[in-house]
């Protein structure tokens, strides 16, 4: 059973293209809720094998092995257990998640089944950010389908086991996406992240143990309980198993999902999104959201897996990649990124609050044509100053754009000291409406 | 504003959702909001009253969270995707040419109440760049032609329909969604469009798919 090389494998898209998609009607033509049945009679312990056996690793960016993380939730503490989905997706460049809840939010809610089964939660929460209604009504609908099925509520088909799901609007704003700020949003305050350890397995929801992952990562669980580990792990590599929603974005002809198994490479998938516009090449792209370096058509043959991408000085972060070609100002797309973080940053630490407003306030500087001597390495060291000494991964984040993209193009800064952005880079050629009537 | 009964049976159905009463605070405020169009001192207090909170424990939550507005929004709150995948697609241009025609910048509001600007960033969409939002529903792959036609039939009081969701409503029907209580759209916008199944229909053309389990 190999795949070849450069394959798409639908398999949570699979139906997507069918009218009532989103409903459990589809779902269950297709073979959905019988996993969970499965999970059920072989008990939580044995579930939680399968999936550390499958090396599903959390699809929310950091890759964490997804087995390991549930079985660091304590059993028979007695205490109340959570299970947290992170619905937030926020990282500029991901755009799988909001999808995925929109076409088929039914295997999400059977993945909550018999991850809160297995972890012995009776209380599942799914975060979604606010800022998308229609996702917040099929996911609120599925969950009402499944209640009305009997596969959530009390005693489930007689299993004894209980499950509540409740879905929740968060209020814009990213650092909500970071695990432990989430929990804090969750539980009604300002979302800022709290100091590790504890970690959410020992003290998190309520200071109960609780379990946050990604939407990708338990939509998983379904296809990995019904269809066994042999069968997950003739996907992608041995230390990258599976398939993954590429969602490939930017300056491509055919820009979307594309499910293929993780080591396809950037070439291949960029091929079946139909190549960068005519007459245009490719410049950088970013593998999986902004928050990872970028890479440039040098590294178009990188393996997409959490090893290679590692390996060629990035991460796979989202697997979600943003491509750009020749016309993008690498100074103007920086700068945006800055802009970004400096307004998500959540304030509680210095390096982070204080750091994004110099870097992006320099940035700008350079974007309008008047960067100075000294600018670059002044924004070299303030990124070392955030890298590392941040409370979370965000100030991390926030130090990333600059130096790669110094890396491969430290003469277009150079060339900022004198000329604006937007004189050595055409704005209106960079748009997907460039040269036609708008 | 003073609350109605009826808004203060819904808080309290919002806080029974929850095994702690304070996780309700969120879609309280969206609630207020549904009442509102922003989140007053009025609805701070009722939101405060009851959760057991002080006033100044609920302004804390409320002003932390881009989504809460300390003054009314338009009946259209109109957001634009600056961050670059949308921005540098032609965000960037939109938002200058509904700046112009509106006459407003960010976060301000036509004189007629209609309108609202804001300067987004990533709206999980960037596959649809360059996008825009309508009281937070997708209006994908816009122009500035398209996102002109857009704020003059909401101004102008016309039908218009999200790309992947129902028909754009107000501001504050929206929020009354995400305080989580049904409208009865979830059918609206179809399944999928073709972007979500690029890879899907590409795989179907190239007899690719995914192998069965033995
Ligand atoms: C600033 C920031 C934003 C994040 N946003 C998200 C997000 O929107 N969705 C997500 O699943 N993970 C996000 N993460 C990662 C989460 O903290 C966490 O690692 C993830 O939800 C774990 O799920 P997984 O193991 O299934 O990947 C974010 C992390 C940081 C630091
Ligand atoms: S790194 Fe930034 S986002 Fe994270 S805690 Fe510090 S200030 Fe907040
Ligand atoms: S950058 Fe606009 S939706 Fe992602």
């Amino acid at each position: 059973m190999t795949i070849a090389q450069g394959s798409l494998t639908p398999v949570l898209t699979a139906h997507w293209d069918e009218a009532d998609s989103y409903t459990i009607a589809s779902y269950m033509r297709h073979g959905g809720y019988t996993a969970f049945k499965k999970a059920f009679a072989a008990g939580p312990d044995a579930v939680i094998t399968t999936v550390k056996d499958s090396g599903l690793r959390g699809r929310g960016g950091a890759g964490f092995p997804t087995g390991l993380k549930w079985s660091f939730v304590p059993q028979g503490d007695g205490k109340p257990h959570y299970l947290v989905v992170n619905a937030d997706e926020s990282e500029p460049g991901a755009c799988k998640d909001i999808p995925l809840m929109l076409a088929n939010p039914h295997s999400l809610i059977e993945g909550i089944i018999i991850a809160s089964f297995a972890m012995r939660a009776n209380h599942a929460f799914i975060y979604v950010r606010g800022e998308v209604p229609h996702v917040f009504r099929r996911v609120n609908a599925a969950i009402r389908e499944a209640y009305q099925a009997g596969y959530l509520g009390k005693n489930i088909m007689g299993s004894g086991f209980d499950l509540e799901v409740v879905l929740h609007a968060g209020a814009g704003a990213y650092i909500c996406g970071e695990e432990t700020a989430l929990l804090d949003s969750l539980e009604g305050r300002r979302g800022q992240p709290r100091l590790k350890p504890p970690f959410p397995a020992v003290a998190g929801l309520y200071s109960s143990p609780s379990c946050v992952n990604n939407v990708e990562t338990i939509a998983n669980i379904p296809y990995i309980i019904n269809n066994g580990v042999d069968w997950f792990r003739s996907f992608g590599t041995e230390k990258s198993p599976g398939f993954k929603l590429f969602a490939v974005s930017g300056h491509v002809n055919r820009p979307g999902i594309y499910e293929a198994p993780l080591g396809i490479t950037m070439r291949e998938l960029l091929e079946h999104a139909g190549g960068v516009r005519a007459g245009h090449k490719v410049k950088f792209w970013l593998p999986g959201g902004s928050s990872v370096p970028m890479l440039t058509a040098d590294h178009l043959d990188t393996p997409m897996t959490y090893e290679a991408i590692a390996e060629a000085g990035s991460m796979l972060g989202t697997g979600t990649p943003m491509v750009f070609d020749e016309t993008t100002s690498i100074v103007r797309a920086v700068t945006g990124w800055l802009s970004f973080y400096k307004h998500e940053s959540c304030g509680k630490c210095t390096p982070c609050r204080e750091g994004t407003w110099w870097i992006s306030d320099v940035l700008h500087r350079f974007e309008s044509g008047h960067g100075q001597e000294g600018d670059i390495e002044k924004l070299v060291e303030i990124c070392q100053q955030i890298a590392g000494r941040s409370f979370c991964a965000l100030g991390d984040a926030a130090a990333t754009p600059f130096p790669a993209a110094l890396k491969y193009f430290r003469s277009e800064f150079l060339e900022a000291t004198r000329t604006p952005a937007n004189d050595s880079f055409d704005p209106a050629e960079a748009t997907v409406f460039a040269g036609v009537k708008r | 504003m003073t609350f109605t009964q009826e808004t203060k049976v819904k808080a309290r159905e919002i806080i029974s959702r929850y095994p702690v009463a304070r996780s309700a605070l969120l879609p309280m405020l969206h609630l207020v909001q549904s009442e509102e169009g922003f989140v007053s001192a009025d609805g701070i207090a009722l939101c405060a009253e009851e959760l057991g909170l002080t006033t100044a424990e609920v302004a804390a939550v409320a002003t932390f969270y881009t989504m809460y507005h300390r003054k009314p929004v338009g009946e259209y709150h109109i957001g634009v995707c600056i961050n670059p995948g949308c921005g540098i697609l032609g965000g960037d241009e939109i938002w200058s040419t509904l700046c112009n025609r509106l006459g407003i910048g960010n976060d301000e509001v036509t004189d007629d109440g209609k309108i609202s600007l804001e300067r987004i960033e990533c709206q999980a969409a960037c596959t649809h760049a360059p996008v825009l939002t309508a009281n937070w529903e997708f209006l994908d792959n816009m122009t500035p032609a398209k996102a002109v036609d857009v704020v003059e039939k909401l101004t102008r009081g016309e039908e218009v329909l999200s790309t992947r969701g129902p028909r754009i409503r107000t501001f504050k029907e929206n929020e009354e969604t995400l305080a989580g209580f049904d409208d009865g759209l979830v059918d609206a916008g179809g399944n999928a469009d073709e972007l979500m199944l690029a890879g899907l229909k590409r795989a179907k053309e190239l007899g690719m798919s995914a192998p069965e389990a033995k």
